[in-house]
């Protein structure tokens, strides 16, 4: 009998393959605390992924994800799949690239950067340096930053 | 090779070898300007703004004495409490109202990544006059430059920076210039104060293109001494230690003196950004090895360099 892991959604979005231990740092990408939430949401950890290593999933129902929420979700687990689904079947799928330049999405987490000054006009810009494990350089400090969770705006 | 004509110079990464061998060929043609033995107004009529945000009478003086060798004018705010800058103006209007007034900004703040963001503000050339811990190009350039007058070129000889390699602000720049530039570099400081492994990566990948330069680590400066074609000595800050024992033991065993120098190539050129305390013994000043006044000295033709390049008075 095959195991069942988590309940088949009938709308919604499946997010596969995300990065062990990252699954509840996309909970928190796509806003979903807990609180004011009527529809189901299923987590899965740590399950054996088909190219020999682990992943964890993410299935809610009655959403889609928005472009910026993807583009975050890729700075944490940049392998991850979106299926789309719809009346049960996988109507989309798609595996997002990480952006070349993070504009907007993360701080710096050098706190001494002009960028985490109040007041100042500008907003957090990075390179790429490396996509998986995601590695980023601020544009104004040259810091690098490698843990990008704590991070996201 | 990009056109200098207009460009900022925030980083030294924003300049490739071409550009830096540029840069420090016209140097060598300011020299006798710089040293009032030949006049150049090259600069006739230009003004420099200064947007210094915090002290730093070094730089200053030496950006002004390179604007005024080439006949350029200098506008800065005079004491900073008198300014608005006080009153909580941000960096950014503070840029967008100098540009209007000069040809040419220099910022010095001591946040990181304040000489980018004015950058961003202004269509008027930047350059970074240092910016927190983050980058000092100029001192990058005329500490380059100083190696190369003395050295002939940079590629192949060994560099030894000794000191404080991890917070030390002149030292991350100028250790990944010179491996691009196939300089091979030996880093000596106690633990604590190593070179950040990021600094030691960018080092090794610049070598992994095969420009035949390779990198050292230690503690231990008396066994690395004699290969050094160059000793680049830094600041170790009293701050950076809460046991002020510990900070003299360090201090006492990474102080330069004739002694040690008996043991390096004759040579062997020393350097250091200054201001010094304790890491250079004063009766070094007096030794062939002793050049750190000339360095100094050597931030002028390398500023009046920068300027008439970024100004388009030399192609
Ligand atoms: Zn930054």
């Amino acid at each position: 009998m095959k195991e069942l892991h988590v309940t088949p959604i009938s709308n919604g979005t499946v997010i596969d393959h995300i990065t062990p231990g990252r699954a509840l740092d996309v909970l928190r990408i796509i806003g979903i605390t807990g609180k004011g939430l009527n529809s189901a949401v299923s987590v899965v950890m740590h399950v054996p992924s088909v190219d020999g290593g682990w992943k964890d999933i993410v299935k809610v129902q009655d959403r889609e994800l928005l472009p910026q929420e993807v583009r975050k979700i890729t700075l944490v687990a940049p392998r991850i799949t979106i299926n789309i689904i719809r009346n049960y079947e996988v109507a989309e799928k798609y595996r997002p690239a990480t952006p070349d330049e993070v504009v907007g999405l993360v701080r710096c987490a050098n706190p001494n950067c002009i960028t985490n000054k109040e007041r100042e006009p500008v907003t957090p810009r990075f390179a790429v340096v490396t996509r998986d494990p995601v590695r980023l350089r601020c544009r104004y400090c040259e810091r690098e930053l490698d843990d990008v969770s704590p991070h996201l705006m | 090779m990009g056109e200098l004509l207009g460009r900022d110079i925030v980083s030294i990464h924003d300049l490739d070898l071409d550009e830096i061998a540029h840069i420090l060929d016209v140097a060598a043609t300011m020299v006798p300007a710089a040293r009032g033995q030949e006049q150049r107004p090259l600069l006739h009529g230009r003004i420099l703004a200064e947007l210094f945000f915090e002290p730093s009478t070094r730089t200053r003086l030496s950006f002004e004495s390179a604007m005024k060798r080439l006949a350029g004018q200098v506008i800065n705010f005079g004491e900073l409490s008198t300014t608005s800058v006080v009153k909580g103006e941000t960096l950014a209007d503070t840029v967008r109202m100098v540009e209007s007034y000069s040809d040419v900004i220099v910022v010095r703040h001591p946040q990181e990544g304040a000489a980018r963001l004015a950058a961003d503000f202004t269509t008027k050339p930047v350059i970074n006059g240092g910016d927190g811990a983050g980058q000092h190009p100029t001192q990058t350039l005329l500490d380059l430059f100083t190696i190369t007058q003395r050295k002939g070129a940079i590629g192949g000889i060994n560099v030894t920076i000794v000191g404080d390699l991890k917070y030390g602000r002149t030292v991350h720049s100028l250790a990944v210039a010179l491996s691009r530039m196939g300089a091979s570099l030996t880093f000596v400081s106690p633990a604590s104060l190593a070179m950040p492994t990021e600094i030691v990566e960018a080092c090794r990948n610049e070598y992994r293109k095969g420009n035949g330069g390779s990198v050292r680590m230690g503690s231990d400066l008396e066994s690395f001494i004699s290969a050094a074609d160059v000793l680049y000595v830094t600041r170790i800050q009293k701050e950076r230690f809460p046991d002020p024992e510990e900070y003299r033991k360090v201090a006492n065993t990474y102080r330069v003196d004739v002694e040690l120098l008996g043991r390096a190539k004759g040579s062997c050129i020393v350097m250091h950004p200054l201001p010094r305390v304790d890491e250079i013994d004063p009766a070094v000043d007096e030794t062939e090895h002793a050049i750190y006044f000339d360095q100094a000295f050597n931030g002028v033709p390398v500023r009046m360099a920068l300027l008439a390049l970024l100004l388009g008075a030399i192609p």
